[in-house]
């Protein structure tokens, strides 16, 4: 019998799940301790993950859609879907996340220059460098091209000073590609710059926000006299907010995606009300069910971007729509586990191990990437055309 | 959508802007009758009746995909016409039946020479397991009695599809609207369509007029109904989308405090987070359509997911869509009002929100 290319990539990649995956690497486990974020001070919670981390690597497949020369398996978007269903199958763990992943390497692969890939992208795709995000600042949050952070011509670098806010897991980064303001005579959008600092440099400082889930993801980076070489600079100087534009798409997508809780939560919905339905009675039903039907044509309308994509028709101006409706969803849906979980939800910790800590990380959903309302307003003017 | 759906589309908008406007439905309205036999005439000849029906029986078979294509721009100007319950529910069940006589009904179907309309509700509820229509053995054949309502298309249809309770189970007959003893009222509608109220007194059906096999009624109804619902959801998608369409253009003409009101972020709000909800049901809906073409043993959960979206965003398009026009859009003289009854009806029609969300959770195992 003779299979169809794709079909023939499903059989070799099933075979290669069976054999590669560990055991312990089959729980789909996607909650904050089981995820492998990497870099050079990444402390494995298993030998396990430290396998399944190289394993995967090694074929491209903690990026399997970048191209081979870049660390990726260079798959297509057939194979990818192919890809998630397979790893589905198995209930693989995701072997790596990072921004360098969802970030910087869609930026990279869309404005880097040849060299710029080859020596960036292949450290992400092994785990070895994490990177982290410098968007928002004090004074630029819905605002974001408000960016004060500085950075002056010294010929061949630029001298970057100024405080950046919210930067995910900067504490623990390796790298940063920030926006900074390299003219300050230009408009807002025109005098920005897409740079790549090394975290280690003298002059960066981080310091860990408390947030109200109890943990500190973000945190505040301040940049006192750093020097960052020009070849540093991702695209064209002071066309920088080209790069924040269309990453904030792939950001907004990306948080979307979470949002709709598409890896396996689905399902735990419905676990989660059926354990508890005899004290639950109707409406806590009735709301559940409502989410699962939003849940599943949300999923379905991702899906539908994603192919889109594929064929050229990038989701645009839609992945506002996407990122509205998708964290909205998310935030609805973590009320309802709550309200399924009683009293035992409301314990650090407690017999529902970090449901408490999980709603209330959720409630930045709709803000981080752009809120809610400047989703809408991104609708009402592109897509919609309505006066600004 | 694919390349040929989008052209399909056009032609269909092409088509129906110019024969089947709102204002159409508005002078059908006014006239006391939606029937309209020869647009449907026309709709034929375009292939439209038979697109369900294989091309050996005379049919365009375009598939279930295409025909939710065509529905979703009939819903845009809320076009009249028996496509749902001739083209796609009637059709769907025939084809489920593999003899001559299906086959030359099929035929007829896609010709535009007969039309037929879907029995099945009894109560206000769609519950078609729970028919209670008597179908008692009377020597060779059967006899009917009872009563159906809601039977869209069902004043003007050439024939009934009929579901009644037979010796063990339930039985779809496939008879002649005319036949003795079979009386047709018309409800008064809010939209203005064909609907009746149909009693049935010792109506005599033979063997030859059972669909499918006798206390096997579902075998044949099933996919007649998913069809039906989804392009039922096509349709309301289109209703949104044409209700929306008027909404979002009036926002940018109309003027209040000096500037037109688009201005005002109250309002873009609500117009951007309904033009969200479209977007996603018009997900769902695509995916019924290919769910049906390419996985009909498995497309339940598609058309359920699609049916219960496309409700909820109809009656939210409909909703604000009359709030945004102000007092314009309560009087009959615009069009919003049109928008807003069928939203109704459609949303009643086939199974309700609820019924569907409830499907939806139990195969989700919940």
């Amino acid at each position: 019998m003779t299979l169809n290319p794709i079909d023939e990539f499903r059989a070799e990649l099933r075979a290669w799940l069976n054999e590669n995956c560990p055991e312990e690497m089959r729980d789909g486990l996607m909650s904050e301790e089981g995820i492998c974020w990497g870099g050079k001070d990444w402390v494995f919670t298993s030998e396990a993950q430290k396998i399944w981390l190289g394993r995967c690597a090694s074929k491209g497949y903690t990026v399997p859609t970048w191209p081979v020369e870049y660390g990726g398996a260079g798959l297509s978007r057939e194979q990818e879907k192919v890809f998630g269903e397979e790893m589905a199958l198995v209930n693989a763990r995701s072997p790596l996340e990072s921004f360098g992943i969802w970030m910087l390497g869609p930026a990279l692969l869309h404005f880097g220059s040849h060299e710029q890939k080859l020596q960036y992208l292949p450290p992400v795709a092994r785990g070895e460098v994490r990177w982290c995000q410098g968007y928002s600042e004090p004074g630029a949050g819905s605002d974001l091209a408000n960016v004060q952070t500085h950075g002056a011509d010294q010929g061949d670098h630029w001298l970057v000073n100024g405080q950046k806010i919210w930067t995910s897991y900067a504490d623990k980064a390796d790298w940063i590609f920030a926006l900074v303001r390299t003219d300050r005579d230009a408009p807002k959008h025109k005098g920005i710059s897409f740079l790549l600092m090394n975290m280690d440099d003298a002059g960066v400082e981080t310091r860990p926000i408390k947030m109200i889930s109890g943990i500190s993801p973000f945190c505040e980076t301040f940049f006192t006299d750093v020097k960052v070489p020009k070849e540093q600079i991702v695209g064209t100087e002071n066309r920088g907010w080209d790069v924040a534009k269309y990453l904030l798409t792939h950001e907004r997508e990306m948080i979307s995606g979470g949002g709709a809780g598409l890896s396996g939560g689905g399902r735990a919905l419905g676990a989660v009300i059926n354990d508890t339905m005899d004290e639950m009675g109707a409406t806590l039903r009735a709301d559940a069910m409502r989410c699962e039907v939003d849940t599943l044509a949300i999923g379905l309308t991702l899906e539908r971007y994603k192919d889109q994509s594929e064929a050229g028709q990038g989701a645009g101006d839609a992945s506002a729509m996407l990122k509205y409706m998708g964290t909205e969803l998310n935030k609805q849906r973590h009320e309802l586990m709550m309200t399924a979980g009683g009293s035992d939800a409301l314990e650090w910790d407690g017999p529902l191990g970090n449901r408490a800590g999980d709603w209330l990380r959720t409630k930045a959903n709709s803000i981080e990437g752009g809120t809610s309302e400047v989703m809408l307003s991104i609708v009402s003017r592109r897509v919609l055309g309505l006066p600004g | 959508m694919t390349e040929e759906e989008t052209m399909l589309a056009d032609m269909a908008r092409g088509y129906l802007d110019g024969a089947m406007p709102v204002s159409k439905l508005r002078e059908m309205r006014d006239a006391g009758s939606t029937h309209n036999a020869a647009t449907w005439k026309e709709m034929a000849d375009m292939g439209w009746a038979g697109v369900l029906v294989p091309e050996s029986a005379g049919g365009s078979g375009m598939g279930f995909a295409a025909a939710n294509v065509i529905a979703h721009e009939m819903g845009k100007t809320l076009a009249v016409s028996p496509f749902l319950s001739s083209a796609v529910i009637a059709a769907t069940a025939l084809r489920q039946v593999s003899d001559a006589r299906a086959q030359s009904a099929l035929a007829k179907i896609a010709s535009g020479e007969a039309t037929y309309a879907l029995a099945v509700d009894e109560g206000i509820k769609f519950n078609p397991e729970s028919a209670q229509m008597d179908a008692r053995g009377d020597g060779n054949g059967f006899r009917l009695n009872g009563k159906k309502q809601f039977v869209v298309d069902g004043v003007m249809a050439d024939r009934l599809l009929v579901l009644a309770r037979t010796s063990d189970g339930l039985t779809l007959f496939d008879i002649p609207a005319d036949r003795a003893g079979i009386d047709r009222e018309k409800s008064n509608m809010i939209d203005a369509r064909d609907v009746a109220r149909i009693t049935f007194e010792d109506v005599e059906a033979t063997g030859e007029d059972v669909l499918g096999a006798v206390d096997s009624a579902m075998d044949v109804l099933r996919p007649a109904l998913q069809a039906g619902q989804a392009a039922l959801a096509a349709e309301m998608a289109g209703l949104s989308a044409g209700a929306f369409a008027m909404t979002v253009e009036y926002l940018k003409e109309r003027k209040q405090f000096g500037v037109e009101i688009g201005k005002f972020q109250a309002l873009q709000h609500r117009a951007a987070h309904l033009w969200c909800e479209i977007e996603v049901t018009s997900s769902a809906i695509l995916n019924a359509g290919r769910m049906l073409d390419e996985n009909p043993e498995n497309a339940e959960l598609a058309v359920s997911l699609a049916k219960a979206r496309a409700t909820e965003t109809a009656i939210l398009a409909v909703q604000e869509g009359l709030q945004m026009h102000g007092g314009i859009g309560m009087t009959d003289a615009f069009d919003m009002g049109f928008y807003m009854k069928r939203a109704r009806v459609s949303a009643e029609w086939l199974g309700d929100y609820s019924y569907h969300a409830e499907k939806v959770a139990n195969m989700r195992g919940f």
